[in-house]
């Protein structure tokens, strides 16, 4: 496969992995060219002189990048990757070594003690553990942070958020809330390796077993005006008129004063309406202060 | 004064029986984690004796955001943006290295025309930091002056970003496969003329108050010396690296994009202290307009993205015409490209020195893992071994002579 791509062009040093194979022995136990990059795989035990070896005699100077990969599927869970970089063959190299949570990597502080830091991120954010680093401190997370973030299973959003509290006069810790679930989709193709089963497919095979039915929605809350119970067959009628669905009567009373909307002339419009309404406000209720209403508009009917 | 003197030999007796000495012990001090020289939270906690720093132990993650965490959970075009956040004084520096290291996963070809408004604005942006970094170093050991002089060639810079991709800082402009969109020439031209006349004049000016100025050499010259052995173990990168004279510049011995087009120089050190690493920063900045030149003169005209539909979306025009367009548009921003399967690690000169994404893909459409190589989180943890037995004042020429930012270091 021809490179087309424009990022960095290094030149492949022919013959290295023979080299390197024949350099380290059984501390391999596989190399990988992918997209022109080498990587070693090597044993866990005998990293530091592999290290020792490819810095020395191999000529990688310089330690750029010590990256943790999580793989929670595989026995030995965690892959920390080494990047070597040679100044004078001007080659990158990876190493990476297996390992879980309970078993130490050893340290190439010795070596290169830029792995200091490296090696403490690595610790922070996956909790590999690396035997003879003085100082494995957390570094990129909270003082006093529980848990490995990076990790696969540690969730996106966190198990704590802080605050500050006014009453406290202090940044409190509380357990994470959301107003709103994290949503992931995973865009997998349902005709190319979907692993769940799509609503409604389940119906095909009767209740399959396994398939995720969506959980049903909690039951609405009982409302304080149907007191029925909720199971109690309840026939569908007409009886009264709060069945029919209509609403309040009209005000009647007003219907009555306003003269009938037929019997009005073709021009008059507001003007008797206005009148005959404002006449009964002051009339009938002269002691009481009048609530300040919005003239009413009437629209005419019959008018285009 | 014999009051006195009784009172201090009460004082004296029990901690030393001789008369008149006084016991002292080191004193620790908190620098940071707000204080205006230290280029963004970094909390370093040092130990004096006298004035004299005995141990610096820096305390990052101050700004840590888990960014490598949220990009495996967005597609690898959502996770662009977070590159321009990183270090947020040099956007496209980062973004570079990403858009790279998913090219060479998907074995994408770009465009020339792409891979050359790339370099352009990677330089451009490289002038951008280095007008951020000299101006801050030189105001931290005490001259306003030059700062306020370069802000404004930065200001220049960022206007041109903005012209480009509508963003001053984030501007999300390099994207997998090429760039987002075209530049019009009125801005090419605009950039040339600056290049000619604007540029050199500000810049020349800046630095001419402080290069052979008497009291930026006493508080830089012999400052941190690092031997090159020395910067090869504390894994130093970029002007650091070249500060400590080591001829290494990732444009020159493993070019991306149309560098080895390019013709410029590398400058180094001879000292391998602050002073250098200072000088090392305006000469590359007289490089980069070198290489922005080229650039200009040499661009042909075509496309600015690759033509393979799967991975860039189509333009608005298009969109408007070609039901097929519309469909890939929408595909490409709701699910986004599937990667194959595979790990890479590409590394770019950033102007910070080399900024590295090392990208393992599973074969959706989302990163499996992004480790983000940051350039400041080694020379950060230099600071123990090149600040003993210095000065408490020189530690702000030594932070600013490493060009720290915190939104790169803590991620």
């Amino acid at each position: 496969m021809s490179d087309l791509s424009p990022a960095p062009r290094i030149k492949p040093i022919e013959g290295l992995a023979d080299a390197l194979r024949s350099a380290l022995g059984d501390a391999v136990y596989a190399i990988k060219d992918q997209h022109g990059e080498l990587s070693v795989g090597v044993a866990r035990e005998a990293l530091a002189d592999v290290m020792e070896t490819l810095r020395d005699r191999f000529a990688y100077q310089q330690l750029m990048e010590i990256a943790g990969v999580d793989y929670p599927e595989r026995a030995e869970r965690f892959e920390v990757c080494y990047h070597l970089l040679s100044v004078t063959k001007n080659h990158r190299l990876r190493v990476k070594v297996r390992t879980d949570e309970d078993n130490a990597v050893p340290t190439v502080t010795h070596l290169w003690p830029v792995a200091g830091w490296l090696e403490r991120e690595v610790f922070d954010m996956y909790g590999v553990l690396f035997a003879g680093n003085t100082d494995l401190r957390r570094i990129l997370t909270d003082y006093g942070f529980k848990g490995h973030p990076f990790r696969k299973d540690f969730p996106l959003t966190g198990y704590v958020e802080l605050r500050y509290s006014e009453e406290q006069k202090r940044v409190v810790y509380e357990p994470v809330k959301l107003a709103q679930d994290f949503r992931s989709f995973d865009f997998m193709s349902p005709w190319e390796g979907a692993q769940y089963v799509l609503p409604g497919d389940e119906k095909a095979h009767g209740e399959a077993p396994g398939a995720p039915t969506p959980v049903p929605a909690p039951p609405p809350p009982p409302s304080p005006v149907a007191a029925t119970p909720a199971n109690a067959p309840v026939p569908k009628t007409t009886e009264k008129p709060s069945q029919t669905g209509a609403g309040e009567p009209a005000n009647t009373d007003a219907a009555d004063r306003s003269p009938p909307q037929d019997a009005l002339p073709a021009g008059a419009t507001k003007a008797p309406v206005r009148r005959s309404r404002t006449k009964a406000a002051t009339g009938d209720e002269p002691a009481t202060p009048v609530k300040p209403k919005a003239p009413r508009v009437r629209k005419p009917k019959g008018e285009a | 004064m014999s009051d006195y003197l009784d009172k201090l030999d009460h004082l004296t007796d029990a901690a030393d029986p001789e008369y008149g000495d006084t016991a002292i012990q080191n004193y620790t001090i908190n620098f940071g984690p707000q204080h205006p020289a230290a280029h963004g939270v970094l909390r370093l906690v040092m130990e004096l004796d006298g004035e004299i720093v005995e141990r610096c132990d820096p305390h990052v993650g101050l700004l840590h955001r888990g960014t490598e965490k949220l990009i495996e959970y967005k597609t690898y075009l959502q996770a662009l943006p977070y590159f321009d956040r990183l270090d947020y004084c040099s956007p496209l520096g980062m973004e570079h290295s990403y858009v790279l290291a998913i090219e060479k996963l998907l074995n994408l070809e770009v465009p020339i025309r792409a891979q050359y408004l790339r370099v352009f604005f990677a330089e451009l942006t490289r002038i951008c930091n280095h007008m951020l970094n000299l101006g801050s170093h030189v105001m931290d050991v005490g001259a306003m002056t030059p700062n306020l002089w370069l802000f404004e060639i930065r200001e220049d810079c960022l206007n041109f970003f903005e012209r480009a991709s509508g963003a001053r800082m984030h501007s999300a402009y390099f994207r997998p496969g090429g760039v987002h969109q075209d530049v019009p020439l009125k801005l090419l031209t605009d950039i040339g003329d600056w290049l000619d006349k604007r540029m050199p004049t500000l810049f020349e000016d800046a630095i001419s108050l402080v290069a052979d100025n008497r009291i930026f050499k006493q508080r830089n010259v012999d400052i941190a010396v690092c031997s090159k052995e020395d910067a090869l173990k504390w894994g130093f990168s970029g002007p650091m690296l070249r500060g400590s004279g080591i001829p290494w510049d990732i444009r020159k011995a493993q070019p991306y994009d149309v560098y080895d087009r390019m013709d410029f120089d590398i400058p180094v050190g001879t000292n391998f202290d602050c002073y250098d690493r200072f000088m090392v920063r305006v000469e590359e900045v007289r490089q980069s307009m070198r290489i922005m030149k080229q650039c200009l003169s040499e661009m042909p005209e075509g496309p600015i993205a690759s033509l393979d539909r799967k991975v860039v979306p189509p333009k608005r025009g298009e969109m408007k015409r070609s039901m097929e367009a519309l469909i890939h548009h929408f595909k490409l921003y709701t699910e986004g490209f599937h990667v194959p399967a595979g790990e890479v690690y590409v590394a770019t000169e950033s102007p910070k020195g080399e900024f590295g994404v090392y990208l393992v893909s599973d074969g959706t459409n989302k990163p499996y893992r992004c480790k983000i190589r940051p350039t400041a989180f080694s020379h950060l943890q230099a600071m123990d071994f090149m600040m003993k037995g210095h000065m408490l004042a020189d530690t702000t020429a030594v932070l600013g002579a490493m060009d720290i930012v915190f939104g790169e270091c803590d991620r």
